[in-house]
């Protein structure tokens, strides 16, 4: 055994060592970011680990306030022609009168976000479609106009485009001759943000709107779901939808 | 039966004259189409409440009406009927032609037709609509090879095969049709295994009334003879036709009138949906029904004139048909709270508003121009009609007095 032999050894353990480290370093921060951070990397496929969805109580739904519509349109640039009959529509709000009672109260109707969404079973082409974690969302890039899912939605929750359109949203793409509808803001969600409609009920206080992880059991969204009765718009076709409802 | 012998018509002046003015409303069509792309939707009726709008009416009653012109041809090829055969290769032609005419209106009204090489290549399976896609393309083919084994004489033996298939294959894209709509479980006007049903005697309604016009016309125009013994039989088929088609329209109302749930909505169509309530009853049920009932089967059953006017009132009430369908289904709203009245700037709980927009019509009418420019230059290139259609050519066993007391 010779002191070049020794030194050899001594060598090769610095060099594996000094390479495992550097591969600790680069590794670690997206390790890291993974186990501590809520929001997928870009390159990350959906997970139907996670179902989104969204808790909202009429009995804090302040009558005349029109925050959560306001915040969506500017959201997505959904400003209208003065045409309110083809103008687009993600979330609106309803004014419900008891036929009995005459009991009022007003909520907000939106993309039910159904685990069976009938928009995508009718849709031709396949553009209607639904992300892992529950988003019903539509591809304008192969949307042909047909109008099917229209016909075939039981909340009235889509729109078509009927003229064009200026100054688009980025994140927001939109399409004449094709339809829409709310996306639950998911390039908010994306990056561990909440819709801009809940947001914006939030900061006016009136927190009627809350979303989260229906799966996750520690959300805010699937505790207050745990706590308290809530009831899903036309429950009877068992789409088992992604909004939820309290006091109605 | 004496061999039947097939040739084009004529051409010349007057063939191009009719084939141009045709052409003019394929053109207008054309041009609606561009405009309502061009501008968009909002220059239509439509809306985000009235999604299907006049083009649909239109689009539907023909591709209904397409699988019902060929019920000639499969009564001849399929039940053997020999009276029937001089017609079968027009039926077959109808057929095509019709579908094509319908579905020219459906992608010229779509957002974006330039798409439609999309709607060919991506499919989502789980849809009525992609199987339609299917259905309708597949029709053109199975007829169009029914009509080459009827009219190439080699092929003559694989008649009833193809005829059989033709059949079966015309049932099932009706029931399709029907099923655009019947499954829509959210909407009230829908939602219901009966239409599929519906539309297919709709569809021998339909179908059989635009053949006999356009027999009686192509005859008239090309001197060529058209006997009593045939017209008469297809008139009282007509009217079996028209009375089944009210059979069911009685059912599905019956039914609807027992559910409580549904009141709201029979209400809307039977009593007190303004326009939609006037076609039901007077367009649909007195001038479409029970007018050629009573045309067809009373005395003025003999007379070419009220069987053609009889003829007429029945796509003109089928038309006034599946515009309250479409239309009238979806002015009616949603119900998403059954309990309450419901009221927004998005018209929940409102009966919507729809009013045909120019554009919209003249494109119905240039798909229906497309169908008549297709028969037109068909029966002009290819041996579609028998050069005699009178009597003794027909039915030499029956004259046409039997046919009349017998039929």
């Amino acid at each position: 055994m010779s002191k070049d032999s020794n030194f050899d050894r001594y060598r090769r353990r610095f060099l594996g060592g000094a390479a495992t480290t550097i591969a600790g370093m680069s590794l670690a921060p997206g390790i890291l970011l993974q186990s501590i951070g809520h929001a997928k990397p870009a390159d990350e496929a959906v997970s139907s680990d996670v179902r989104w969805g969204m808790l909202i109580d009429s009995n804090k739904c302040a009558s005349g306030c029109n925050d959560c519509v306001q915040a969506c349109n500017d959201e997505h640039g959904l400003t209208g022609f003065g045409r309110p009959k083809t103008d687009s529509q993600w979330i609106r709000k309803a004014t419900l009168k008891d036929k009995q009672t005459g009991y009022t109260q007003t909520l907000p109707l939106l993309c039910q976000h159904c685990e069976k969404p009938p928009c995508v079973d009718v849709c031709p082409t396949g553009a209607s479609f639904q992300r892992k974690d529950g988003i019903v969302l539509v591809d304008k890039h192969i949307c042909i106009g047909c109008r099917y899912c229209m016909m075939a939605c039981p909340y009235k929750a889509r729109s078509f485009v009927h003229e064009d359109l200026h100054d688009q949203k980025p994140w927001s793409p939109r399409g004449k001759g094709t339809v829409e509808s709310c996306t639950f803001c998911v390039h908010r969600v994306d990056n561990d943000r909440t819709p801009a409609c809940v947001e914006a009920c939030t900061a006016e206080n009136h927190n009627a709107m809350v979303f989260g992880d229906m799966n996750d059991p520690d959300s805010e969204l699937s505790r207050q779901l745990g706590k308290y009765h809530s009831r899903q718009i036309r429950a009877d076709l068992e789409l088992n939808t992604g909004v939820r409802y309290r006091g109605i | 039966m004496k061999q039947v012998d097939f040739r084009e018509i004529e051409g010349g002046r007057p063939f191009y004259l009719l084939l141009g003015c045709i052409g003019l409303f394929v053109l207008a069509g054309l041009g609606s189409a561009y405009y309502m792309e061009h501008n968009g939707h909002w220059v239509t009726g439509m809306s985000n409440q009235i999604v299907w709008g006049t083009p649909h009416v239109f689009a539907v009653f023909l591709i209904v009406a397409a699988s019902g012109a060929l019920n000639t041809a499969s009564i001849s090829s399929v039940f053997g009927k020999i009276p029937y055969k001089p017609l079968a290769r027009l039926s077959g032609l109808l057929a095509i032609t019709l579908l094509v005419g319908g579905l020219s209106i459906l992608v010229l009204d779509l957002g974006r037709p330039d798409r439609l090489i999309i709607a060919m290549t991506y499919y989502n399976f789980k849809s009525i609509f992609a199987w339609n896609i299917f259905l309708y393309v597949g029709f053109m083919a199975v007829v169009a090879i029914y009509l080459w084994m009827m009219m190439e004489r080699k092929m003559n033996r694989f008649t009833r095969p193809a005829g059989f298939v033709a059949f079966i294959w015309r049932l099932v894209l009706t029931t399709g049709t029907g099923s655009i709509f019947g499954f829509l479980v959210a909407r009230q006007p829908y939602d219901t295994a009966l239409l599929a049903p519906m539309f297919i005697i709709m569809s021998f309604a339909f179908g059989l009334a635009i053949l006999i016009l356009v027999l009686m016309a192509s005859y008239k125009w090309s001197n060529r003879p058209l006997g009593d013994a045939i017209l008469f039989r297809l008139k009282n088929l007509l009217g079996v036709f028209i009375g089944a088609v009210l059979y069911f329209v009685i059912v599905y109302h019956l039914t609807n009138l027992y559910i409580t749930e549904q009141h709201g909505v029979e209400r809307f169509i039977l009593l007190d949906g303004g326009i939609y309530t006037q076609l039901f009853w007077g367009m649909q049920i007195l001038l479409g029904s029970l007018v050629p009932l009573a045309l067809l089967y009373g005395p003025t059953g003999k007379s070419r004139g009220w069987i053609g006017i009889a003829s007429m009132l029945v796509i003109v009430g089928g038309l006034a048909q599946v515009y309250v369908i479409i239309i009238g289904g979806q002015a009616y709203p949603l119900e998403l709270f059954p309990d309450k009245y419901v009221t927004s700037t998005f018209f929940d709980g409102m009966i919507n508003s729809y009013a045909p927009s120019l554009p919209e019509v003249i494109l119905g009418l240039g798909g229906v121009a497309i169908a008549l420019a297709a028969t037109l230059v068909g029966v002009r290139v290819l041996r579609f009609l028998p050069i005699s259609l009178a009597d003794d050519q027909v039915d030499p066993h029956s004259s046409s007095g039997e046919v009349k007391a017998t039929a």
